[in-house]
């Protein structure tokens, strides 16, 4: 049975329908690879999977278990547990930058009491030395780099231990010389059985660490497929085209 | 005159010590109450139930736009004369009068905080799973307090000199101390206040500095 189902989503920001009926399901696992022009729909997608935007329509099941149905009413308290089964990191980071790096990373499990402190210390030292950042634990993010910052708030997302991990394009307001050190951290991270949803412009990076990529247009999949069946032979028109813009680019 | 002045300086600065600690107790009390008040009226501004909204907003422009003076007179004597009602203490109902005046100042000064925290910040602590509460006191309000700290020391640095307002319904406290000495023949004791509000107020701005430094640890 697939960890996550997504049924049919829609979502309209006014006169503007951003999703237009998007459907996938992923394995327990898997890394998944977003891809598509901006404007596509890609973002909302995330931020409907992390109930920050509502659907108009559709399903969100995790290991057949109904989160979100279109129509139902949930309260806070309702969301927030569903939120829950996912984490996101995002574009811009967004760490709390009153606390120090290792207090970015204990802060939620702390205050959802995840364990004792002694445990969630640990806890959060052991995940911000896999990022690559024992010798920054007391330093606060504005002391550090854009990778740097990215990569904590990968731990902190991570420190909720959800199913599905999702990225929303963790890269893109990082300087060149920077992304190859998050991605790095992102790819350690496959394997060990942690689902991600990875929504990117680095089509290498999609390349080598996905085991399905969606290619999104005007806010549906236009096509999906593993790494090879997108990259290699796409069958789309717009993803040929998609993919040809990208290589003339460069 | 000046022998006379040095014979009377230690009973004068005794008599202003003593009014200048009801000055003080105005002061603080009005603080005590203000400093949550204002941010229940801040939330009341920002409220996304519009009728709310719009009281609140109502209540906020006729508080600061009126003088707090006459909003002493009314709330002493407008219950007295409206309905009858036997009089509260007057120390009472100025601590009342400058409690809502003060946290409707505050509350315009929490609102421009909590409004320049961005979006993301409110964001990160959902997707995180914290409760309301959680995000609004451990993440965003630590944030508004660094930002808030040069309004907030102003506003607070003016309570300190409005107290003298109290005494316009009669309510005892350092100016009135040094005015009361005019009967005597003596016209500095009144002037001689100024240096109590002046100190004191310098020891606020340092205390304000030093909160700024403290909160500097980080930026953001």
């Amino acid at each position: 049975m697939a960890l996550l189902e997504v049924k049919n989503i829609k979502k309209d920001f006014g006169k503007v329908q951003v999703l237009k009926g998007v459907s996938f399901s992923l394995e327990k696992g898997q890394v998944l690879a977003i891809i598509g022009s901006s404007g596509s729909g890609k973002t909302t997608l995330l931020r409907c999977l992390n109930f920050l935007e509502t659907p108009d329509e559709g399903e969100i099941i995790v290991d057949g278990k109904q989160l979100f149905a279109a129509g139902t009413k949930y309260t806070d308290d309702q969301i927030r547990e569903n939120r829950l089964h996912f984490g996101l990191v995002f574009q811009n980071f967004n760490l709390f930058p009153q606390y120090n790096v290792l207090k970015n990373v204990t802060l939620a499990p702390t205050l959802l009491q995840k364990g004792t402190p002694e445990e969630l210390d640990a806890l959060g030292k052991r995940l911000l030395e896999q990022m690559g950042l024992s010798n920054k634990i007391n330093a606060y993010p504005c002391e550090l780099s854009g990778g740097q910052q990215q990569r904590v708030a990968i731990a902190r997302a991570w420190a909720m231990h959800p199913e599905v991990l999702c990225f929303d394009e963790p890269t893109s307001a990082l300087d060149p010389e920077l992304t190859g050190e998050v991605l790095r951290v992102i790819k350690g991270l496959k394997g060990e059985d942690r689902t991600m949803i990875v929504v990117t412009h680095e089509m290498d990076f999609a390349k080598s660490v996905a085991d399905v990529v969606i290619y999104m247009a005007d806010g549906v999949i236009e096509e999906i497929g593993t790494p090879e069946e997108i990259f290699e032979h796409p069958k789309s028109e717009k993803t040929r085209a998609f993919l040809h813009g990208f290589q003339e680019a460069f | 005159m000046f022998t006379r002045m040095c014979a009377m300086f230690i009973p004068v600065t005794m008599e202003l010590l003593d009014g200048f600690w009801e000055t003080l107790k105005v002061f603080l009390l009005t603080l005590v109450c203000a400093l949550p008040l204002g941010l229940i009226v801040s939330f009341g501004s920002m409220s996304k139930f519009t009728p709310l909204k719009a009281l609140v907003k109502c209540f906020v422009w006729v508080i600061r736009g009126t003088p707090l003076m006459l909003q002493l007179i009314i709330i002493f004597y407008g219950p007295g004369l409206l309905f009858d009602l036997p009089a509260m203490p007057r120390f009472t109902a100025t601590i009342i009068a400058f409690s809502i005046n003060y946290a409707c100042y505050f509350s315009e000064i929490y609102r421009g905080g909590i409004e320049s925290i961005s979006k993301g910040q409110y964001e990160a602590g959902q997707v995180l799973g914290l409760t309301k509460g959680q995000i609004f006191f451990r993440i965003v309000l630590p944030q508004v307090v660094k930002r808030i700290m040069a309004p907030m020391s102003n506003e607070v640095i003016t309570l300190v000199k409005d107290t003298s307002l109290a005494r316009i319904i009669s309510v005892y406290e350092i100016i009135w101390a040094g005015e009361s000495f005019i009967k005597k023949g003596l016209l500095w004791p009144l002037f001689y206040t100024g240096a109590f509000y002046l100190l004191f107020n310098g020891v606020l701005t340092l205390l304000f500095g030093r909160i700024e430094k403290k909160l500097n640890y980080y930026r953001g």
